[in-house]
């Protein structure tokens, strides 16, 4: 990675998918000149810093035009990643914008990594490292929910859970360096029911941190939420309902949806991808058999399955099959149909499962399953909690996983008397990997803390 | 100025404890070696406690003595008693303290400074560095004689502008009843060195026979004492206890009567005090709701009546310091020998040296203990070994000697010294060691011997049986690792009365070591051999295979650091035009100017971010490229 500092990447910036309009982003010493080489302008021939032109995107210098396009010329240092940065904003077609791309790859620029704007920022020093993972968060972020998760990490809260974690660890091994470092000073014997006071509190932090990270991941990744059922139960018409869109083909004949459509969309601010799949029962249709085998593989991968159950019709032998497959999953039962016939004679193995009621019909009832299925993963109203704190990004959960770990080992140790000067080596173990995150804790940290709790000296 | 004849290879200015290791070092490899000190009955003079060694501080000393340092030796043969500390916790954080005879140990020390070939001990203040052209040549003293030297140490203690304080009475003094050194802290703040203050303080000495020893609780040494050296076969010396007193409410009521006549709380002393020795009004004050402070009645020696009372150094007035010392229980009619007081003196900010303690300002000039904020006879020796070391070594042309963190206390002390600086007296804590189960005073010769012998300071008889030791040692590792038990019904009865059940046939006896139920010692009941093992080898073995799963894991992460440690920042690298620091990081940076990036990842607030950032700007550079853009 020591080279990038000196070439000009390029990437599309916009998420993918159809869009209005599609920006291709170029960064570095050579954006300008790739710019001025494939951009024609309707008024004059260069760029002014921070300027927006009007103009058409050729191929190369004097070539054939591609697209209408606007494009801004940001000089260092004034850009986000504190090089030149050349953004070409042209129509959203998925083609039109890698088409552009691949001309500016060909003029010059290469490929961006996955974030590498982001790192770049961060190396020139435009922004801090807790800043760019939150803004990576920021770039992948697909709902509300995870832009507002994103913008609280950037303020600081998880820094000042983590930070009540190290304080908590700090004070610990104050303690016990206390006993270590100073036996002849009047301070008693090693106080461990404090000592283990304190690290049962941070143990007790981690868990709850961690056990959040899950909703973190969530509301920056979404949901895959796989929707099952019998031939005919009604699961595109759901799907259709849940997008507000028609999506899938819906017909009366069953068997109608043979692939997997996937869609996304945001139930309150949860990221959701919805899954159609083939209804399954048993076919001699090869096409259709396909389909319904990456319905039941798909189950495992799904973070919910919505079981779509058609009232109007008797729980079945079909019904069984997928019933069977479902063991271990998170399941909301969708009762469809539930306007035309009233079958409560449903098998008891259902009843420890959520159900909702609706009418893929009429309607009915959906907005209450998008509000289950939010709540089902996020809790009721935990959005709008101020103290909503979660761990983004999988190095802090695994700092903090390592430390409790490490702690759990202090623990055991402790309490089978193992000798005070390794038992510090799993304090330290943890700090630090808490101090990933927080930063760290150097000696005079702890003896800051011993000479203010202790009176030492001789 | 009168240019006397001899020109020498090294000059050391202080004979304290620093400044006896660093003259006697550089001698002893073979550099004709000036040692000046204001006061020639006062060389090696124990200023404050009579006592060496510690937590920590023993392992310096052990340390020194494993380089070929003279301060263990010194105390082996003048120590009136020894103990060791924290013997029920791990070896790692055992460690030896000893007191001594304060006489006995400065006299001792003087005659091995006479007695060594190419050391020239004189008396005389240096008032100035002697400077050509910016190049430094050699020293000025007060008596007019200006002294030729290719290096100079500095190891000044607290003589450069020392101000005494009993009270708000106060006067100019490098100790009591000894001059200040005038004159060479303000050259060295025109040279461009940042100079600052700080403060210690000492207790007053008692009569003795004006203490009611009965009263008090006797606290013994170690029977039999162990040495601090690993040449020393036994302490010799009569051995005598030391008591322990408490102070009370009315004590404390003394001391804040007396707060308004402090010269610290009436703002005279604008010193920074050590906080890990506070004086006893320090004391009263930060811990109101202590109801006794606890003091450590120690014998000055042998043929003295003087005794020193430890943790009750004050700076109070007179008339507060008599009925405060008679308050104590067992000391109603104490008489004050000596008062007490504090001090304060000049130091140079240790950010200002390179890790071999030159300075970074003026090459061949080397700084050593409490001039570089650090307090404490053993810092300062350890120090002094170093610093008259590397002078020896600049001196041939060879590259220093620095210790690394994971090699010895010494090499944590002059890191943390020159990386981070210092604003208060810094003392050693094992608790500033990373590796602190590899930096143990039982190991200290495994660590260090091979340095101490190839800078050409350990005498050929103490390395050749060093090499017996370690090979001893080997041995013994891999026997014990190949010998089996046959575990016979003798065995098998012996091992189940320690608790030990489930054994196959056949179990190693470093398996066996390992269980927490068995000690080396249960091993020579078990295996003949194990009987004719000399206890120096058992404890090493021993410990080696108890620990060896917190010693591999500290060893790995040695292993991690260590491509950080050894890469270098060139003098010259110009962080200003490295991209991707914040201000304050660079800022830091500039002012620090590490040697290598484990120094700078140890700079508070210097991010793992930047380092990587810095470590990119280097790779590039390494590349032919500029760093940064």
């Amino acid at each position: 990675m020591s080279m990038y500092i000196e070439d000009t990447i390029a990437a599309i910036s916009t998420p993918p998918g159809q869009g209005g309009i599609g920006i291709v982003r170029v960064s570095g010493p050579d954006a300008r000149s790739i710019g001025r080489r494939l951009f024609r302008f309707a008024r004059g021939d260069d760029f002014a810093s921070h300027h927006l032109h009007y103009g058409v995107i050729t191929d190369d210098a004097g070539g054939d035009a591609i697209d209408e396009a606007m494009a801004v010329l940001m000089s260092a240092p004034r850009s986000y990643t504190r090089e030149d940065v050349l953004e070409i904003h042209c129509h959203g077609g998925l083609l039109v914008v890698e088409r552009v791309l691949a001309v500016v790859l060909k003029a010059g620029a290469r490929l961006a990594e996955p974030g590498e704007f982001t790192r770049r920022a961060f190396l020139n020093g435009r922004i801090d490292l807790l800043e760019a993972e939150a803004v990576m968060d920021v770039i992948t972020s697909r709902s509300e929910a995870s832009l507002a998760l994103a913008r609280k990490q950037q303020d600081g809260a998880l820094s000042r859970r983590i930070g009540a974690v190290r304080d908590s660890l700090r004070q610990a091994l104050a303690l016990l360096e206390a006993f270590i470092d100073f036996p002849e000073d009047d301070i008693g014997t090693a106080d461990t029911d404090a000592i283990r006071n304190y690290v049962y509190r941070s143990c007790i932090d981690i868990d709850s941190l961690v056990s959040r990270f899950d909703e973190g991941r969530i509301m920056r990744d979404g949901i895959a939420a796989l929707i099952v059922g019998k031939p005919n139960a009604g699961k595109s018409s759901l799907l259709n309902l849940l997008l507000g869109q028609q999506r899938a083909i819906v017909t009366h004949i069953a068997g109608t949806t043979r692939d997997i459509i996937e869609e996304t969309a945001s139930f309150g601010g949860l990221a959701v991808r919805l899954l159609d799949t083939a209804g399954i029962r048993h076919t001699d249709d090869v096409v259709e058999q396909e389909g319904i085998d990456r319905a039941l593989e798909c189950i495992p991968l799904a973070d919910l399955v919505l079981f779509v159950l058609d009232m109007s019709r008797p729980f079945d032998h079909e019904d069984g099959l997928i019933l069977s497959r479902l063991s271990g999953k998170t399941v909301l039962l969708v009762c469809n149909k539930s306007d035309l016939v009233v079958d409560t004679g449903l098998p008891p193995e259902l009843d420890a499962f959520e159900r909702c009621m609706v009418s893929s019909h009429t309607g009915q009832g959906i907005e209450e399953l998008k509000a289950r299925i939010r709540s089902t993963f996020l809790g009721a109203g935990v959005l709008d909690s101020r103290e909503f704190v979660a761990i983004s990004r999988a190095r802090h959960r695994d700092a903090l996983v390592s430390a409790r770990q490490v702690l759990a080992g202090f623990l055991d140790g402790l309490a089978g008397g193992r000798e005070l000067e390794t038992l510090s080596i799993d304090l330290r173990d943890a700090l630090d990997a808490v101090g990933r995150v927080t930063g760290e804790t150097t000696p005079d940290d702890v003896l800051d803390i011993i000479f203010s709790s202790f009176c030492i000296g001789k | 100025m009168h240019c006397y004849e001899t020109p020498y290879d090294v000059i050391v200015v202080g004979a304290g404890h620093a400044g006896c290791e660093a003259a006697l070092a550089a001698a002893r490899m073979g550099c004709s070696t000036l040692l000046l000190t204001i006061n020639l009955d006062a060389v090696a003079l124990m200023s404050c406690n009579p006592a060496i060694g510690g937590l920590a501080k023993g392992h310096l000393v052990r340390e020194i003595d494993a380089l070929g340092g003279e301060m263990a030796k010194n105390i082996d043969a003048t120590g009136i008693q020894f103990r060791v500390l924290n013997t029920r916790k791990g070896p790692a954080v055992r460690a030896s303290r000893a007191q001594a005879d304060k006489q006995l140990y400065r006299l001792r020390m003087k005659r091995t400074l006479e007695n060594q070939d190419q050391l020239f001990l004189k008396q005389g203040e240096v008032t100035g560095l002697y400077l050509e052209g910016g190049e430094l040549r050699g020293v000025d003293t007060r008596s007019g004689i200006r002294f030729i030297g290719k290096t100079v140490v500095l190891t000044t203690g607290t003589f450069m502008r020392g101000l005494i304080h009993i009270g708000l009475t106060n006067y100019p003094g490098g100790r009591a009843g000894d001059l200040p050194s005038v004159g060479l802290s303000d050259q060295l703040r025109q040279l461009g060195f940042e100079i600052g203050r700080l403060k210690t303080g000492t207790p007053a000495r008692l009569d003795r026979r004006t203490i009611d020893f009965t009263k008090l609780e006797p606290q013994h040494g170690d029977s039999p004492p162990q040495p601090f050296s690993f040449s020393t076969e036994r302490i010799t010396m009569p051995q005598v206890p030391c008591h322990i007193a408490y102070t009370n409410p009315r004590s404390h009521d003394i001391i804040r009567s007396g707060l308004d006549r402090s010269p610290l709380y009436a703002g005279v002393i604008e010193g920074i005090g050590p906080r890990y020795c506070p004086s006893i009004e320090d004391k009263v004050v930060r811990f109101p709701d202590k109801e006794r402070h606890q003091t450590f009645i120690e014998p000055e020696g042998l043929e003295t009546v003087e005794v020193y009372p430890s943790g009750m150094s004050t700076s109070l007035p007179i008339d507060i310091q008599i009925p405060f010392y008679r308050s104590i229980v067992g000391l109603e009619r104490v008489e004050i020998m000596r008062p007490a007081y504090a001090i304060e003196y000049d130091y140079a900010d240790p950010i200002q040296l390179h890790a071999s303690l030159e300075t970074k300002r003026i090459r061949g000039l080397y700084h050593a203990g409490q001039i570089n904020g650090t307090s404490g006879y053993e810092e300062a020796a350890a120090q002094g070994l170093m610093a008259g070391i590397n002078a020896a070594l600049a001196v041939k042309g060879r590259a220093p000697l620095v210790l690394g963190r994971h090699e010895a206390y010494i090499g944590v002390m002059i890191d943390d010294l020159v990386t981070l600086g210092t604003k208060e007296p810094y003392r050693m804590f094992t608790s500033r060691a990373e590796y602190r189960l590899l930096l143990r005073e039982d190991n200290a010769d495994l660590r260090l011997r091979e340095h101490g012998h190839a800078v050409g300071l350990l005498p050929e008889g103490e390395y050749a049986a060093f090499l017996v030791k370690r090979e001893l040692i080997y041995s013994e590792s891999i026997r014990i690792a190949a010998s089996r038990l046959a575990l016979d019904d003798s065995q098998v009865a012996l091992l189940e009365s320690y608790g030990v059940h489930d054994l196959q046939k056949g179990v190693t006896l470093e398996h066996l070591l390992k269980r927490p139920e068995i000690t080396y010692e249960q091993l020579t009941e078990l295996d003949d051999v194990s009987r004719e093992t000399p206890a120096i080898i058992r404890e090493q073995v021993e410990i080696q295979v108890k620990y060896r799963g917190y010693i591999d894991r500290q060893l790995e992460q040695v292993e991690r650091a260590r491509s950080f440690e050894s890469t270098r920042i060139p003098e010259s690298f110009d962080y200003a035009v490295v991209s991707g620091l914040t201000s304050e990081v660079r800022e830091k940076l500039i002012k620090n100017r590490p040697g290598t990036l484990g120094q700078a990842s140890r700079i508070p607030g210097v991010t793992p971010a930047a380092i990587s950032v810095i470590s990119i700007a280097l790779k590039m550079r390494g590349d032919g490229k500029v760093a940064g853009r």
